[in-house]
């Protein structure tokens, strides 16, 4: 087969035990289309591709490619009818080179003992030339940002034979300037040969795809042409309700300061400075929104907050007090908040049960131990309440943390950090990841943190999200804060131009 | 994937499990001429049939299920270790000093002495691969099995040298062992005619102290966090190389407390090889009884029946006793494995799959 002109998926439907997963879905994907397949997380989306794949097989229903029917039954077949996917975690060999990473499923290039590197080189740049996708075939994986390894990968799917590409959530670990450069480069694409792309960020949707499927708890509820509708019609669709980002538009006096940062320098592992002489002061009840481009600082200067990571030179003061050379758990229990970005091992103990990693930082407490005896009474209703208050969807809190889904895990953070009180929180890309019901509960659970005086540095990528939110944004350039700016009278431009690095002052 | 189809599954594995012992074990014991279902006999059910070879058994789950204990503690800290062997030579040095030392302590203290001091030997050479761990990140599978051969040497150096019986030296015969304990602090004999002492009380009592420490307290909450989850017990505020560390510690001064015990309950005197492998074996018991107390005891039993059988295969059916270790390697090895297999989630959905398309054709 040269060119897939169509791919038909018809009444598909698969069903795990309990529940139906797929139920009659019918998707068509033409010659030069972008097709979006959205939906919340859990609708059935990955379960579609994996069953397009050949990962799963479908109950009932049938796969056409070009008009004619094709079985897969293990992912070797579509692979060799020319379908290719691009996953969500990029399964690259950080210590090996883009090349050496190509040659590992280029089979024409294994020799009898040795590997041709040469023709893996012609092939990767004969398919740069192509598609207009150019990478440095000698550059290791782990010196390549994340936009350039989602490159090696599109390359590396290509190089094995794709004609027909599917991408799972391409954008979401990617910055605001990487997305629109893989946009147009999707598009370009899109000349030679067509795309399945699966997305919950609605701007992407609009943008890049002609066709559209909302998927629903497995059946498709609404399938049609991406310019007919508007962003938020998609999202209602999606959600099945109308979905309002919560905004922070209430003004309020500010508190006294409750976490000031003064000349903070940070040195890397690689010995460069992660921050840079760092200042930022924030009051209580205000949210400060940090901008900048992910791998500037913002990592370092949470783990810094929190005690996690030891700071060179400069002060930290929250309420008043040092705590540059506290112990995390002393910080903690002065009471400190933290929603940390690696949600499944670092915000949770994926093993424990999801009642006890509501108390990761209160086991000591009165409440629930006494005299180091832990109290599993308490820890039960405890559970059980936090679970109501905060709709963690489990069947019951026994169930080991890790076997949630992401939206569930960072509502259990939330729940835990929320429920101590905390007087200040670092929230690390706390929607990341995460589908609009679960963005949107999380966000009004922070504004309505601020309303009770909890000052918040709020660390994302998504502007929408900051704008949303913040009362001032703060954007971090190089491990230093270029500038702090009103929310009100910024604007994205500026923001971005910042965050590159530019600062007109 | 219904009830039904997972005891099947699992019974079936273990049956299969059982079948492939006795195949490759059959292979060997073709290669010497055995009689293949006479042994197999003899290990399994000889044991049980006299009071004293049953004894015998629990004598030797004693040792096994103390150090298994400790194992326990060092895994679910996130640490594998394989120096109880060592652990437990210091730990019978030292126990074997305070007995000699301190003899006529009364009851119990003596004995509450000589079992803190065989804690203490085990527990300080438990710390050091523990403290390496948490400071300097060194492998604990090298340190531990590092430290077991310098607690060999500085074992057989002790009752050659600062420890051997003056009568030896007197005599001029020169066996590495040390003094024979007094009276005062042996062990009471549980059944009369048998070498089965209160040892096993001992076991019951660190078998208790052992779940309520890792699962009702707020100390074993911490620990059981810093292993799961380092990165997320940090993030909690627990200090987990303290956790490490301490872990360590504990593993040891089991190891040695097991070896503090062998020596009061048993032999009442230290000579060598009184370890005999129980540190290796610890942990294939720890790893059998699924890291639990309640697993443990009923392990430590099997091992201990198994090395019973295996003394007695080459009393009966004259199989020698190299060739009965290679049959307890052969054991292990394929007991892991079933475990591994049966804790394979995808496995069985496969499995489950293929019956079903089947059923459907």
């Amino acid at each position: 087969m040269s060119k897939i002109t169509s791919l038909r998926m018809e009444n598909i439907t698969k069903t795990f035990p309990g529940m139906k997963a797929l139920d009659k879905v019918t998707i068509e994907v033409n010659e030069g289309e972008i097709f979006a397949l959205v939906g919340e997380n859990g609708a059935g989306k990955t379960t579609l591709m994996n069953v397009l794949m050949g990962l799963y097989q479908s109950d009932s229903g049938c796969i056409l490619l070009n008009g004619q029917k094709v079985c897969f039954s293990s992912p070797n077949d579509s692979f060799g009818c020319g379908l290719g996917m691009v996953h969500q975690r990029y399964m690259l060999v950080p210590n090996l080179t883009v090349k050496e990473n190509i040659a590992l499923g280029l089979k024409k290039a294994w020799k009898k003992v040795k590997i041709d590197m040469d023709f893996v080189v012609s092939k990767i740049k004969e398919i740069g030339d192509k598609y207009d996708l150019v990478v440095d075939p000698d550059a290791y994986i782990w010196q390549l940002s994340v936009g350039e390894q989602q490159k090696v990968e599109l390359v590396k799917t290509l190089c094995l034979g794709a004609k027909f590409l599917i991408l799972d959530e391409p954008t979401s670990a990617l910055t605001p300037q990487e997305i629109d450069e893989l946009i147009q480069l999707l598009k370009t694409m899109n000349k030679k040969l067509p795309i399945i792309f699966i997305s919950h960020k609605l701007k992407e949707v609009k943008d890049l795809s002609n066709k559209i499927a909302i998927l629903r708890h497995g059946k498709i509820v609404f399938y049609g042409k991406t310019s007919d509708y508007s962003s938020s019609d998609i999202a209602a669709l999606m959600t099945g309700r109308e979905v309002k980002m919560p905004e922070n538009n209430e003004e309020k006096e500010f508190g006294d300061y409750v976490l000031e940062l003064k000349n903070v320098n940070v040195k890397s592992i690689r010995g460069f400075l992660a921050l840079n002489d760092l200042n930022l002061k924030i009051r209580a009840g205000e949210i400060m929104g940090l901008a900048g481009v992910s791998g500037n600082g913002q990592l370092e200067l949470a783990q810094i907050i929190n005690g996690l990571r030891k700071v060179n030179s400069g002060e930290i003061l929250f309420l008043n007090d040092h705590i540059e050379k506290l112990h995390p758990i002393d910080i903690i229990n002065k009471g400190m908040g933290y929603i940390p970005e690696d949600r499944n091992t670092e915000g949770i103990v994926p093993s424990f049960s999801i009642k006890e990693n509501l108390v990761l930082k209160d086991i000591e407490t009165e409440k629930f131990s006494k005299h180091k005896i832990i109290n599993y009474k308490a820890i039960n209703t405890n559970a059980d309440e936090l679970k109501e208050q905060f709709d963690i969807r489990c069947v019951n809190t026994s169930l080991s943390a890790g076997s949630l889904s992401g939206g569930n895990i960072q509502k259990v953070i939330l729940a835990r950090e929320i429920a101590r009180k905390p007087k200040f929180l670092v929230a690390v890309y706390p929607t990341r990841g995460l589908d609009m019901g679960a963005a949107q509960f999380i966000h009004s659970k922070l504004l309505e943190m601020r309303q009770n005086g909890v000052g918040i540095l709020l660390i994302s990528e998504e502007l929408d999200e900051i704008f949303n939110l913040s009362d001032n944004i703060a954007v971090i350039f190089k491990g230093h804060i270029q500038t702090v700016l009103p929310a009100k009278k910024a604007t994205r431009r500026d923001i971005g131009m910042l965050m590159a690095g530019v600062n007109n002052e | 994937m219904n009830r039904q189809f997972k005891i099947l599954y699992k019974t079936s594995i273990i049956i299969l499990a059982i079948l492939a012992t006795l195949l490759i074990g059959s292979v060997i014991l073709i290669t010497i001429d055995a009689e293949i279902f006479r042994t197999y006999l003899v290990i399994l059910t000889e044991p049980l049939k006299t009071k004293i070879q049953f004894t015998e058994v629990l004598i030797r789950a004693i040792p096994l299920s103390i150090i298994a204990l400790g194992i326990t503690v060092a895994y679910r800290a996130g640490i594998i270790n394989i120096g109880a062997e060592g652990q437990m030579a210091i730990g019978i040095l030292t126990s074997t000093a305070a007995a000699l030392a301190f003899y006529n302590v009364p009851r119990p203290f003596n004995i509450i002495i000589i079992v803190l001091a065989g804690a203490l030997g085990g527990g300080i050479w438990g710390f050091i691969p523990g403290i390496l761990k948490a400071k300097l990140k060194v492998s604990e599978l090298l340190s531990t099995v590092m430290l077991n051969y310098i607690a060999a040497q500085v074992y057989t150096f002790f009752l050659r040298g600062p420890m051997i019986d003056p009568a030896e030296l007197t005599l001029g015969s020169g066996t590495p062992q040390s003094m024979r304990l007094e009276k005062s602090v042996w062990l009471e004999r549980l059944i009369k005619g048998t070498r089965l002492h209160t040892g096993i009380f001992i076991v019951i009592l660190l078998a208790i102290l052992i779940y309520v420490l890792l699962w009702k307290t707020s100390f074993g909450y911490k620990l059981r966090a810093a292993g799961a989850s380092s990165k997320a017990a940090k993030y909690g505020g627990i200090k987990v190389a303290f956790f490490i560390t301490i872990s360590m510690v504990i593993s040891g001064a089991f190891a040695g407390i097991a070896g503090g015990v062998e020596v009061i309950g048993v032999h009442h005197r230290a000579i060598e090889g009184i370890t005999g492998g129980y540190g290796f074996s610890g942990l294939v018991v720890a790893l059998f009884g699924g890291l639990h107390p309640a697993g443990i005891l009923p392990a430590s039993f099997f091992f201990g029946l198994l090395l019973v059988g295996a003394d007695m295969t080459q009393r009966i059916v004259g199989v020698p006793a190299n060739m009965v270790q290679v049959l307890e390697g052969i054991i292990i090895l394929v007991i892991v494995s079933a475990q591994q297999v049966m804790n394979d989630k995808y496995l069985m959905d496969k499995i489950w799959k293929k019956i079903n398309t089947k059923e459907a054709n």
